[in-house]
C-alpha cells in the first residue's frame, strides 16, 4: 500500500468572501482564522465554506510586520515560516505601551512566536506543563524546569491589530491577563483568557540575530532601553566578577606581602647621632658620620632627620657611602617649619629611603644649610639648630601597601555600580519599578 | 510478528504489522475490520478521516526512550478547534503507546490499567488535581470531542462513537494524562510532552516547499 506514494500536502489559496481577493494559506490545516491582506477581515479557514468572522474598519493598515509574512528565517538550524503578525497593546499608568507578534510554523516542528518591543526580541516556545508558583527574595515566582523566574509585570493585554492566519481564535479587541516572570535572559509568560491558562517561555534574541535568521535587508531597528530579560552585556555582568576576582586575587597578594613585610624585615637602627649647627660659620659645613654596616640581602636604608627648626629652614645635602667601593647615593631634604597661634606649615622633621642598597660597611656625608643673611622674610628664628640622624636598615613601607590595599577595590567597585544601574533600568519598567532594589541581587 | 489475511468486503490482503491488534482498516475499500479467532469480521466503514495535515503517518517509525516504536493506527478527534491525532504506536515487544498530536504538539502517553479511582466525569474539571506515582496532575483542560474516524491497526475495537470527553492533565514538570470518558470505567492514560526532535521519527509526510 506505500505510505510513501500519499500525495505531497500543499498550502492552498482561497477567495476572501468580503472583497474576493486571494488570501494563500500558510499554515496547512492547523489554521483556524486568518486574515484576507486586502481587507483586513478576520476569516474563519477551518471549512470549505470561508465565514467572515470580523470586518476591519479602516482602509489602512495600523501597523506593517517588519519580517514580512512568508519570509522564513531558521532557529537552531530549522527553518520557520513567518503566518501570522498581531500588534498588542497594554496600559500601565494611562500610558499605552504595544508590542508585536509573530506566529512562526514549521510543518513537521510545530508553532513558534517571536514579540518585539522597542528593537527588543524573544524567541517564545509554549511551555508543555505548568510552571510551580513560589517566591525568590519575598517577590512571587514561577518556576519551570530547574529555573527561578521573578514576577516582573501583570497588565491587560488587547489585541490591537491582527494580520496572517493562526492556529486559534484571534480578533481584533481580544483581551488576556499577562503576567510576566523573568530570569535573564529567559522569560516566562502566563496568559489567561476565560477557561484557559496558557505558558510559554521566552529567549532574548537581538535584533541583529533576527535578521540575520532571516536574511532580511537593511538594519533592524535600534533596542531602546533595557529590556525586561535582556541580559546584561558581557561587559557589564563578567566585567564586575572579573573586576571582584582580580581585586580579591591583588588583596591577598598585598596582605600576604604584608604579612611578610612584619615577620621578615628586620627593621634594625644602625646609627644615631646628634649634632648641632649654626649658620655663617666659617669653613667646610658637610661632615660624615661614624661608619656602620648594612647587612643581608639588598634593602632600603632610611635616613631620618629630627631637628628643633622654628619658624626657620634648613637643606641637608647627603650622600650615602659605601666605605669600600666608594659607591654613593646623592640625596637632599628640605626641612622647614612655620607656626601661628592657629596654623602651622612643613614639619621639624623628614626622612629619606634609599632602595636596594648591598650589604658593606657604609657612612653617610651631611652639609646643611640654613639662610645667612639676620633677617628675613622666610625665617625669624635663630640661625642654629641641634638635629638627629638616625639611619635604619630595612625598614618596611606600610604605607603604599595600605594605599594598594584601598585602591585594588575600586575598579570592582565602578563596575558593580554599572551592573547595579543596569538592573534599576531593567526593573524600572517592572510593576516593581520605584520598590526597593529587586535588581541588586540578580546573581546566577 | 506479523500475520496476514483477506478482506471480507473486498478480498484484498490485509496485513497486520501489530502483533496484538484486534481492529484494522482495509486500505482498499476503507472497511474496519475486527479480529475473530479464525478470520476476520467487517464491522463497518471508515468515513472520511480528518485530514489534519500532520507529518506522521502509518508505518512512520520512531525511538521512544531507547525503545523502537512503529506507527501502526491512528484515531482522530474532531472538536471546536480542530482536530487532533492519536497515533497507536506498536513497540517491538508487543506494547501498545499512544503519540498524540495535537497542532504539532506531541506527547507519548501509555494506558495505564492501575491507577488511583477516577470520579465521574461531573465531578472533575479545570484545577482538579490527582497524584500519581509521585506526580501531581491538574486538569488544564476539558474538550468534548468528537470521533473523527480510525485507520490502521488499534489494540482494541473502537469506531462509530460519538460525544465523548477528555480531562486532560498536566505536571509541574512535562508530565501529561487524561482521562478518557468515552469507556466505563474511565480509561486512563500517562505520560509526557515530548519535542519533535526528541522522537527521531522516520517515514514522515513530505510537504511542497519544505
Amino acid at each position: 500500500m506505500g505510505a510513501s506514494t500519499r500525495p505531497r500536502i500543499q498550502s492552498k489559496a482561497l477567495e476572501c468572501p468580503n472583497c474576493g481577493g486571494a488570501v494563500q494559506l500558510r499554515g496547512l490545516a492547523h489554521s483556524l482564522n486568518a486574515v484576507c491582506p486586502q481587507c483586513m477581515s478576520v476569516l474563519d479557514v477551518r471549512h470549505e465554506q470561508v465565514r467572515i468572522l470580523q470586518k476591519y474598519g479602516s482602509k489602512a493598515a495600523y501597523a506593517t510586520p517588519l519580517i514580512p509574512l512568508g519570509t522564513r528565517g531558521k532557529f537552531d538550524g530549522t527553518p520557520f515560516e513567518a503566518i501570522g503578525f498581531q500588534v498588542r497593546r497594554i496600559v500601565v499608568d494611562g500610558t499605552p505601551y504595544e508590542w508585536r507578534e509573530y506566529l512562526l510554523f514549521n510543518p513537521f516542528q510545530g508553532f513558534r512566536y517571536l514579540s518585539e518591543y522597542d528593537g527588543h526580541w524573544n524567541y517564545i516556545r509554549t511551555v508543555p506543563g505548568l510552571p510551580a508558583f513560589g517566591g525568590i527574595d519575598g517577590r512571587k515566582a514561577a518556576f519551570w524546569e530547574g529555573d527561578g523566574f521573578k514576577h516582573f509585570q501583570h497588565a491587560q493585554a488587547t489585541t490591537v491589530f491582527v494580520l496572517g492566519e493562526f492556529p486559534f481564535q484571534v480578533r481584533n479587541g481580544d483581551t488576556a491577563e499577562v503576567d510576566d516572570y523573568i530570569a535573564p535572559p529567559k522569560v516566562l509568560s502566563s496568559e489567561i483568557v476565560p477557561g484557559e491558562i496558557t505558558w510559554s517561555i521566552g529567549d532574548y534574541r537581538t535584533g541583529e540575530e533576527i535578521w540575520k535568521a532571516f536574511q532580511l535587508p537593511g538594519a533592524p531597528p535600534a533596542a531602546a532601553g533595557v529590556y525586561a530579560n535582556q541580559p546584561a552585556p558581557a561587559e557589564v555582568k563578567s566585567g564586575f566578577w572579573s573586576a571582584l576576582s582580580t581585586a580579591v586575587a591583588l588583596e591577598a597578594l598585598l596582605f600576604v606581602t604584608l604579612v611578610a613585610c612584619m615577620l621578615f624585615m628586620s627593621d634594625k637602627q644602625v646609627l644615631k647621632q646628634n649634632y648641632f649647627f649654626r649658620a655663617n660659620t666659617p669653613g667646610e659645613q658637610s661632615f660624615v658620620t661614624p661608619v656602620f654596616e648594612l647587612k643581608g640581602r639588598p634593602s632600603n636604608v632610611e635616613v631620618d632627620l629630627d631637628t628643633n627648626l622654628r619658624q626657620n629652614w634648613a637643606y641637608f645635602n647627603m650622600a650615602l657611602i659605601n666605605e669600600d667601593t666608594g659607591q654613593a647615593w646623592d640625596f637632599g631634604r628640605e626641612v622647614s617649619y612655620y607656626s601661628g597661634s592657629d596654623w602651622t606649615e612643613g614639619s621639624s622633621n623628614d626622612s629619606v629611603r634609599v632602595p636596594s642598597v648591598p650589604a658593606g660597611r657604609y657612612y653617610l656625608r651631611v652639609e646643611p644649610e640654613m639662610e645667612a643673611t639676620p633677617t628675613s622674610v622666610y625665617t625669624t628664628g635663630p640661625r642654629e639648630m641641634t638635629y638627629t640622624v638616625t639611619i635604619r636598615r630595612d625598614v618596611p613601607a606600610y604605607w603604599p601597601l595600605l594605599l594598594a590595599m584601598l585602591l585594588v577595590p575600586l575598579p570592582a567597585l565602578f563596575k558593580l555600580t554599572k551592573k547595579t544601574s543596569f538592573e534599576s533600568m531593567r526593573w524600572a519598567e517592572s510593576d516593581y519599578g520605584s520598590a526597593t532594589g529587586g535588581g541588586s541581587d540578580e546573581e546566577e | 510478528m506479523r500475520t496476514a489475511s483477506n478482506c471480507p468486503q473486498c478480498g484484498a490482503p490485509v496485513e497486520f504489522l501489530f502483533s496484538n491488534a484486534v481492529q484494522t482498516t482495509c486500505p482498499y475499500c476503507n472497511s474496519i475490520l475486527v479480529r475473530t479467532d479464525l478470520d476476520l469480521k467487517r464491522v463497518g466503514e471508515v468515513s472520511d478521516i480528518a485530514d489534519n495535515s500532520s507529518p506522521i503517518q502509518l508505518r512512520t517509525e520512531g525511538i521512544y526512550r531507547n525503545r523502537a516504536f512503529q506507527v501502526v493506527g491512528r484515531i482522530a478527534y474532531v472538536y471546536e478547534a480542530g482536530s487532533w491525532n492519536e497515533w497507536h504506536l506498536g513497540f517491538q515487544d508487543g506494547s501498545s503507546g499512544w503519540l498524540s498530536d495535537a497542532q504539532l504538539d506531541y506527547a507519548i502517553s501509555f494506558a495505564m490499567k492501575e491507577h488511583p479511582r477516577i470520579p465521574p466525569e461531573s465531578n472533575v474539571g479545570r484545577g482538579w488535581r490527582m497524584k500519581v506515582r509521585e506526580a501531581e496532575l491538574m486538569v488544564t483542560t476539558m474538550t468534548k470531542a468528537r470521533y473523527g474516524g480510525v485507520e490502521g491497526e488499534l489494540p482494541f475495537e473502537y469506531w462509530d462513537k460519538s460525544e465523548m470527553v477528555f480531562a486532560d492533565m498536566r505536571s509541574n514538570s512535562r508530565g501529561f494524562a487524561t482521562i478518557d470518558y468515552s469507556e466505563d470505567p474511565p480509561l486512563f492514560f500517562m505520560g509526557e510532552a515530548v519535542g519533535f526532535d526528541d522522537l527521531k521519527l522516520r517515514n514522515l509526510r513530505e510537504f511542497e516547499g519544505w
